[in-house]
């Protein structure tokens, strides 16, 4: 079946010869129209539009948006904030860069509309540090909103008013947690919160209820309010409605973003017809589908079950090129569509040494506060660097999943999770490929393989 | 603090953006380091002061975030993606091409004073891999020829500055 067409509703604009990022020229698109019409409507009925819509979160968890603005503790008497999610951090993922750089009031429309639906009077725009560029159109696109009287005290001679400050990290993954971010936010070091208590919607930023929202999820936001929620969920398919940016890189013949209808597409599509298939004389081998910390895909395994189609329950056998690229299907097969971030590697790649870059990057990142993950990814960091530039033993394998084994569910966020995935998905499907590596790397590596750590 | 007066207005105004002073602490920072280059002991005692905080609370910050520095770089900061996508498409190559073409390993200064390369993680924009940040100017698919041409750039930027 040849792929679907491209379904651009965020990336409208994107890359579109002659769109600027200034306000005359987004206004000239019909720019703050939503946003002028929401505010004739009642905020509850906004926030029903949104949870209609099955909107679910785009920065790599997929929570129920709807849901998300529902659990915000609105009896507490004190203000509500909301911070946009722009720290961009998860291995993979690049959306949200040109969203900000390309259509930044886009994302202050969806952001003040928002705001106006759940009574939130300030909102922090937490742009991650290495995006300079990106801060500085932001800010500058909120200062010509803001003379514009579409951001800032009484929007529009209405009796709202909402405030938005950009708020820039310095270099820290964590930060994209969002309760490590609203630490930082708060200026201080980025550790996460326990929950509970410290559930955002309830003890949030500076104890009050806040909403953290990725930057795509708040553009969304501005379309639900438009079309209507109900008009929304025809997009895409049931419970993953909408649209999803998947960002390719890697291993394929044309790397980049491609927006898609949810579940339309599958991985085989997107892979080797919108993508390009593999590089010239080389073959896909595996396929990260949701950032780097989502599980591992081995091309030629295949997963069988029993799916719900509608009312009824099917059998289905895929294999990685069947899979539809949604939450649901992805996590059915034991992996996760997370961020979006999609990573190729082809057969030039070795696992070990493939998971030792992984692994270099999740020890760097950790925050330090939980043992576990604090020696765990450093430990399984050590192994597998050693394997590569040192002595490797058959037995590696299995120390490496004795490490990663004891990190998930014994940490305070999902950074435990998230840095013992790769380890034991590796293991687990690439398992022979780490009990041969001693003899394997005595071999000269394939052409065309780069260095990896 | 021996800032630029440009920077103290700029240090006033974005504290009015919290409604708790501490909040400003990452943006002050970020303002003074964009001023003076790095993080002194001068200036986490200023920020604390500042902010009505002790000097540990900003310390811990500084030593935190991989973005702050406690001690001068060179003129020019070459940041190189170290992450799982630029290094399939490359990205070791092109680290190795920027320290040879400077004499330096990473995280020194080179010895013409002109640069620090780093080899950092994932600069989000893994889609044109290998990706090279200079100062704030991100280039993309950076390969051997590409690294040696940016090399050349600074180079040749660094023989027309005056006092050169």
């Amino acid at each position: 079946m040849p792929a679907p067409t491209q379904r651009r509703l965020i990336f409208a604009h994107i890359d579109e010869p002659g769109y600027t990022n200034d306000l005359p020229c987004y206004l000239k698109h019909g720019g703050y129209e939503v946003m002028k019409r929401s505010f004739a409507r009642p905020p509850a009925e906004l926030m029903d539009e949104v949870k209609k819509s099955g909107l679910r979160g785009r920065g790599g968890a997929g929570f129920p948006c709807g849901v998300k603005w529902s659990l915000v503790d609105r009896k507490s008497g004190k203000p509500i904030y909301l911070i946009v999610n722009a720290d961009e951090s998860e291995p993979g993922t690049f959306k949200d860069r040109y969203i900000m750089h390309q259509d930044p009031h886009q994302l202050i429309e969806g952001t003040i509309i928002s705001c106006f639906a759940n009574n939130v009077k300030q909102a922090y725009i937490y742009i991650r540090g290495e995006m300079p560029h990106g801060a500085r159109i932001l800010e500058k696109a909120i200062a010509e909103a803001r003379a514009a009287n579409l951001v800032g005290p009484n929007i529009l001679g209405s009796t709202y008013s909402c405030e938005i400050y950009v708020h820039r990290g310095a270099g820290a993954y964590i930060c994209g947690e969002e309760t490590g971010l609203i630490e930082s936010l708060e200026g201080k070091r980025a550790n996460p919160r326990i929950k509970p208590p410290y559930f955002p919607a309830v003890l949030g930023l500076y104890q009050c209820p806040t909403i953290v929202n990725n930057v795509e999820t708040l553009c969304h936001v501005k379309h639900i309010v438009d079309m209507g929620g109900e008009a929304y969920t025809r997009i895409g398919t049931p419970n993953n409605t909408g649209t999803r940016i998947f960002c390719v890189s890697g291993h394929v013949q044309r790397p980049g973003y491609y927006e898609f209808e949810a579940g339309k597409i599958t991985m085989g599509q997107l892979l080797n017809e919108v993508c390009g298939g593999p590089l010239p004389g080389r073959t896909f081998k595996a396929v990260i589908p949701g950032g780097s910390s989502a599980k591992i895909l081995r091309f030629g395994e295949r997963f069988k079950g029993k799916r719900k189609v509608g009312a009824d329950m099917v059998d289905y056998d895929w294999g990685v090129e069947d899979v539809p690229m949604d939450f649901d299907s992805l996590g059915m097969i034991g992996t996760m569509g997370g961020s979006g971030g999609v990573i190729v590697m082809d057969d030039t790649v070795n696992m070990v040494e493939a998971l030792a870059n992984i692994n270099a990057f999740y020890s760097h990142e950790s925050c330090g506060q939980c043992t576990p993950c604090r020696e765990g990814s450093l430990w399984m960091k050590k192994i597998t660097t050693r394997m590569v530039h040192g002595t490797a033993r058959a037995e590696d394998a299995a120390l490496l999943k004795s490490v990663a084994d004891q990190i998930p569910g014994r940490t305070i966020c999902a950074f435990g999770e998230a840095c013992s995935w790769p380890t034991q998905s590796f293991i687990a499907k690439f398992g022979d490929e780490f009990k041969g590596y001693p003899e394997a790397k005595k071999i000269a590596k394939p052409e065309g393989a780069n260095e990896l750590v | 603090m021996n800032l630029k007066p440009e920077t103290f207005k700029q240090i006033d105004e974005v504290i009015t953006h919290y409604p708790v002073k501490r909040s400003a602490t990452l943006p002050l920072l970020h303002l003074i380091q964009e001023d003076a280059g790095w993080i002194s002991t001068e200036a986490i005692e200023w920020i604390a002061q500042k902010l009505e905080l002790q000097p540990i609370n900003v310390y811990e910050v500084v030593t935190f975030y991989p973005m702050f520095r406690q001690k001068p770089i060179g003129r020019r900061h070459i940041k190189v993606c170290r992450t799982l996508s630029c290094a399939l498409t490359g990205g070791y190559k092109v680290c190795d091409q920027f320290q040879k073409e400077f004499s330096c390993h990473t995280g020194e200064v080179s010895p013409d004073g002109e640069v620090t390369i780093e080899f950092v993680e994932c600069l989000a924009s893994c889609g044109t891999g290998p990706v090279v940040m200079i100062d704030d100017d991100l280039h993309e698919k950076v390969d051997c020829a590409k690294a040696t041409a940016l090399s050349e750039q600074i180079k040749s930027a660094a023989k027309r500055r005056p006092n050169a």
